[in-house]
C-alpha cells in the first residue's frame, strides 16, 4: 500500500509539474460552457436582408417598416436590379431578398391580391427555411392589421407552448454534453498519451522491472486523472448551477455516483489504447478520431441521432457517452431517480468491463 | 537553398516512415467525409408527433393528413386526450402534441375563428424550435386552403390576400449535405494540418533530436521552412482528396473557380501551419501541444459557423470571431463551392488570411531558441 501511494504521488508529481496542460484542463469546462451558453443559438436573428421595392407605393412602404421593425432582420440596402440580388447572395452578406413588384397595393387594394417574391440563398437549407417561415408570419401579420376593418374570416389560431424549457434554452442540452466531452477528454487522451509516453520514453521498462505489481503501475496512473476528473465535474455543475441558472433537479449524490462509473469507463478506455499503440502521436490520434468525434457525434447533444442512418443508430450504442449523456440529462433535467436509469449504468458497466478484460488480456509485461 | 533541400528530404522521409500516420492522413477524411455529413444532419425530419383529435371531423381529418404527407412529422400516437399524449412525450415517444379541441370544424365556420394547441418537448432547443415552426406553416397553409374554399376568390373576395411565392437559390431542394460537406472539409484540412504540425517540432525536443539540429548551422528560418513545406503539400493532398470525394459520393461541383478554391486553400494552410508551428515551439511536450491545439481548435469549430450562423451571435463573440481563421476558411469553402463567389468576393478574406499567416509564421520563427 505504502508502494502504491508513492507511485500515485510520482504521477501527481507528473501532472501538477506541467502547468500548461493542467490550465487547459480547468480552463476548457469554463470555455466551453460559455461558448455553448452564450455564443451559439440556434435562432436566427440579425439577418441581413435585401429589398427590392419596384412598387415604392404605401403598401411595399408598409410592409418594409414592418420587417425593419422585427428584430429577425435588418435591411441592408435598397436596389432595383434583380441582377444585384446574385450578386449580393455570392458576397455571402444577405441571406434573403424580398421583391415587390411593380403595382403592389394598386393590386392589393383593387383585385385584392397580390404577391410578393422571396428569394432566400439556401446554401444554409435551414436558415433559408426558418427566414422565410418568420417572413412568411410577418406577411399574415400584414395582412390581418389591413384587414382589420372587415376582419380575415376562418381564422386559426395556433397555441403552443414549449415543456419543460419555455425559453428554449440550449443549456438543457449542452451542460450535460459538455460534462461527458470533458471527462472523455480528460480520462482518455491524458491517460492513454500518459502511458505511451512512458514507453516511448524508455521510462517504462525501469518501472517494469522494479518490484512493483506492473498492474499497480498503470492503475496508480489512472488515480491522479480520476480526480482531476471530479474537479471537473464539480466545475462544470457550479457554472451551470449559477451562471447559466440551470438547477440539479434530482439526486446530487446519485449524479456524483454516475460520473464516477463513467470516468472508470474512460480510464480503462484510455488504459486499453495505451496498451494496443506504442508512439504517443498514434494513441493521440486515436484517441481523438476514434473515441472523440464519436463523442461529439454519436452522444446526442450536438445532433439529433434519430436522424442518422440506421447502422449509424445502431453503432451509437457502443458509445459510452450516449449513455452517460441520457443519464446526466434523466437526473439534471427530469428529476428521474435510479430506476430510470439503471438500465444505462447497466450498459456502461458492461463496457467498462469488456474493456477491462481486453485489456489485461492484452498486456505484456515485456517490452517488444 | 540546398539546406532546405536537404531538410524536406529529411521531413518526408520521417513521414513516410511512419505508416499509422500516413494511412490515417489520407483514410481519415474519406472515412470522415463519409460518416460526418450523414450524422451531422440538422435537417430536422422524422419529428414524433402525437395527435389528440376531439373534433373527428372532416377537417381535423384533412389536417392531419396534411401533417404526415409533409415528410417532417411521424405519426407516433393517436390519443384520446392530452394526458395521454403528455405521457408519450415523457417517455420520449413523441416530440409534440397536437390537440385539435372538440367542435374544431364548427367554431371555423361559424365563429369564423377556432384555436389549436400545440405542445412541444422543448429540452432540444433547435428541433422543438424547428419543429414548431414547421408545424404552424403547415397550419398556416392549411388555414389558407380552407379560407380560398370557403369564400371566393380572387378579386371578387372582400379580403386582401398577399401571396408569398419562395424562392431557394443555388439549393432548390435544401438538401443540407450541400451545406454540410464543404464546411467538414474546412474542419479536416485544419485538423490535420494543425495537428501535425503542432507535434512535429515538439517531438524532436522530447525525444532530442532537436538538439542535432541545433548544432548545426541551419538559419532559423530555414528550419521553420523545412517543417513547413511538408505538411503544406500533406494538408493539400488531403483537400484534393476530400474535393474527390465531395464529387463522387455527394456530386458535390464547385460552382466557382477551383484555382480560387486552391489558392485560398494554400493561403489558409500556411496560417495554421503556422499557428502549429508556433504552439510546437511553446510547449516541451507532445501532450502538452496537442492538448493547447485541441483547446484552440475546439474554440474555432464551434464558433466558426460550421452549425450554427454567426450572424446570430452575440456582439462579444462575433469580434471573437474575426480572429479565427477558420470561420473564414468554412464561409469561402461555402461562397466558391455553392455559390460561385468571384477573386472579389472573397478578396478582403483572403488578404486577412494572408496577414494571419505572416504573423504566425513570424512568431513561430522568432520562438524557436536553438539554445535552451
Amino acid at each position: 500500500m505504502k508502494q502504491f501511494l508513492a507511485f500515485v504521488r510520482k504521477e501527481f508529481a507528473h501532472v501538477i509539474r506541467d502547468r500548461k496542460t493542467l490550465l487547459i484542463l480547468f480552463g476548457m469546462p469554463v470555455v466551453q460552457i460559455l461558448i455553448f451558453g452564450f455564443a451559439l443559438t440556434n435562432e436566427v436573428k440579425n439577418t441581413s436582408i435585401l429589398i427590392v421595392d419596384h412598387a415604392k407605393d404605401v403598401a411595399s412602404q408598409q410592409l418594409i417598416t414592418k420587417i425593419e421593425a422585427s428584430q429577425y432582420f435588418e435591411v441592408q440596402r435598397s436596389i432595383l436590379s434583380p441582377q444585384e440580388i446574385n450578386k449580393a447572395f455570392q458576397e455571402g452578406v444577405v441571406k434573403v431578398a424580398v421583391v415587390f413588384p411593380v403595382g403592389f397595393n394598386e393590386s392589393l387594394k383593387h383585385e385584392n391580391s397580390a404577391s410578393v417574391q422571396l428569394l432566400a440563398d439556401a446554401s444554409d437549407p435551414n436558415t433559408a427555411t426558418t427566414l422565410t417561415n418568420y417572413l412568411g408570419a410577418i406577411i399574415e401579420d400584414f395582412q390581418s392589421a389591413n384587414n382589420e376593418l372587415n376582419e380575415t374570416p376562418y381564422n386559426i389560431s395556433t397555441e403552443t407552448r414549449m415543456l419543460y424549457n419555455p425559453q428554449l434554452q440550449g443549456a438543457h442540452n449542452f451542460v450535460p454534453g459538455v460534462m461527458a466531452l470533458v471527462l472523455m477528454l480528460v480520462c482518455v487522451m491524458m491517460t492513454a498519451v500518459s502511458i505511451v509516453r512512458e514507453k516511448e520514453t524508455g521510462t517504462m521498462e525501469i518501472l517494469l522491472v522494479s518490484p512493483f505489481k506492473p498492474l499497480l503501475v498503470i492503475v496508480s496512473k489512472a488515480i491522479p486523472y480520476l480526480l482531476l476528473s471530479l474537479i471537473n465535474v464539480i466545475s462544470i455543475l457550479l457554472l451551470s448551477v449559477f451562471v447559466l441558472d440551470l438547477p440539479v433537479k434530482g439526486s446530487i449524490i446519485l449524479l456524483f455516483a454516475e460520473s464516477i462509473l463513467f470516468i472508470i469507463t474512460c480510464l480503462t478506455m484510455g488504459i486499453f489504447i495505451s496498451v494496443k499503440t506504442s508512439s504517443q502521436q498514434v494513441a493521440m490520434l486515436i484517441s481523438l478520431m476514434g473515441m472523440l468525434l464519436p463523442t461529439i457525434l454519436f452522444s446526442g447533444f450536438m445532433f439529433p441521432i434519430e436522424n442518422m442512418p440506421v447502422a449509424l443508430q445502431i453503432f451509437s450504442n457502443v458509445v459510452p457517452a450516449k449513455w452517460f449523456y441520457i443519464i446526466v440529462k434523466s437526473i439534471m433535467i427530469k428529476g428521474m431517480g435510479f430506476g430510470g436509469i439503471w438500465k444505462e449504468s447497466l450498459i456502461l458497466c458492461l463496457i467498462t468491463l469488456f474493456l477491462l478484460v481486453v485489456s489485461l488480456k492484452s498486456f505484456k509485461i515485456r517490452l517488444s | 537553398m540546398r539546406t532546405i533541400r536537404f531538410l524536406l528530404q529529411k521531413e518526408f522521409r520521417q513521414i513516410f516512415r511512419n505508416r499509422s500516420i500516413l494511412a490515417m492522413v489520407m483514410v481519415m477524411p474519406i472515412v470522415q467525409l463519409l460518416i460526418l455529413p450523414l450524422a451531422a444532419d440538422y435537417e430536422i425530419k422524422n419529428i414524433n408527433l402525437a395527435v389528440v383529435d376531439e373534433d373527428h371531423s372532416p377537417y381535423s381529418q384533412k389536417l392531419i393528413s396534411k401533417i404526415t404527407s409533409s415528410g417532417y412529422f411521424r405519426l407516433t400516437g393517436f390519443e384520446n386526450n392530452y394526458n395521454e399524449a403528455f405521457r408519450l412525450i415523457e417517455q420520449e415517444k413523441a416530440d409534440i402534441v397536437l390537440q385539435i379541441p372538440p367542435h374544431f370544424e364548427s367554431t371555423l365556420v361559424r365563429e369564423n375563428r377556432s384555436a389549436l394547441f400545440v405542445a412541444v418537448n422543448a429540452i432540444n432547443g433547435t428541433k422543438a424550435s424547428l419543429g414548431g415552426s414547421y408545424l404552424s406553416a403547415i397550419i398556416r397553409n392549411f388555414n389558407g386552403e380552407i379560407r380560398v374554399q370557403l369564400m371566393q376568390p380572387g378579386r371578387f373576395s372582400r379580403v386582401e390576400q398577399v401571396e408569398t411565392p419562395t424562392r431557394f437559390w443555388f439549393n432548390p431542394f435544401l438538401n443540407y449535405h450541400m451545406y454540410m460537406v464543404p464546411g467538414i472539409l474546412a474542419i479536416l484540412v485544419t485538423m490535420i494540418g494543425g495537428f501535425l504540425s503542432a507535434l512535429n517540432i515538439v517531438k524532436e525536443k522530447e525525444v532530442g533530436t532537436i538538439e542535432q539540429i541545433n548544432v548545426t548551422p541551419i538559419h532559423k528560418h530555414h528550419f521553420i521552412l523545412g517543417k513547413l513545406i511538408p505538411f503544406w503539400v500533406l494538408g493539400n493532398i488531403v483537400f484534393i482528396i476530400g474535393l474527390g470525394v465531395s464529387w463522387l459520393v455527394y456530386g458535390i461541383v464547385p460552382q466557382g473557380n477551383i484555382a480560387l478554391l486552391f489558392a485560398f486553400v494554400a493561403v489558409y494552410l500556411l496560417a495554421v501551419l503556422g499557428q502549429g508551428l508556433l504552439v510546437s515551439t511553446l510547449c516541451e511536450t507532445q501532450q502538452q501541444a496537442m492538448f493547447i491545439m485541441f483547446f484552440f481548435m475546439m474554440v474555432f469549430i464551434l464558433m466558426g459557423g460550421l452549425f450554427t450562423s454567426v450572424d446570430s451571435m452575440p456582439d462579444w463573440a462575433r469580434v471573437v470571431v474575426r480572429f479565427n481563421p477558420v470561420s473564414y476558411l468554412i464561409d469561402v469553402m461555402r461562397m466558391v463551392i455553392l455559390k460561385g463567389s468571384n477573386f472579389g468576393d472573397v478578396r478582403q478574406k483572403m488578404t486577412i488570411i494572408a496577414g494571419f499567416a505572416i504573423v504566425l509564421n513570424t512568431l513561430a520563427i522568432l520562438n524557436y531558441r536553438k539554445r535552451s
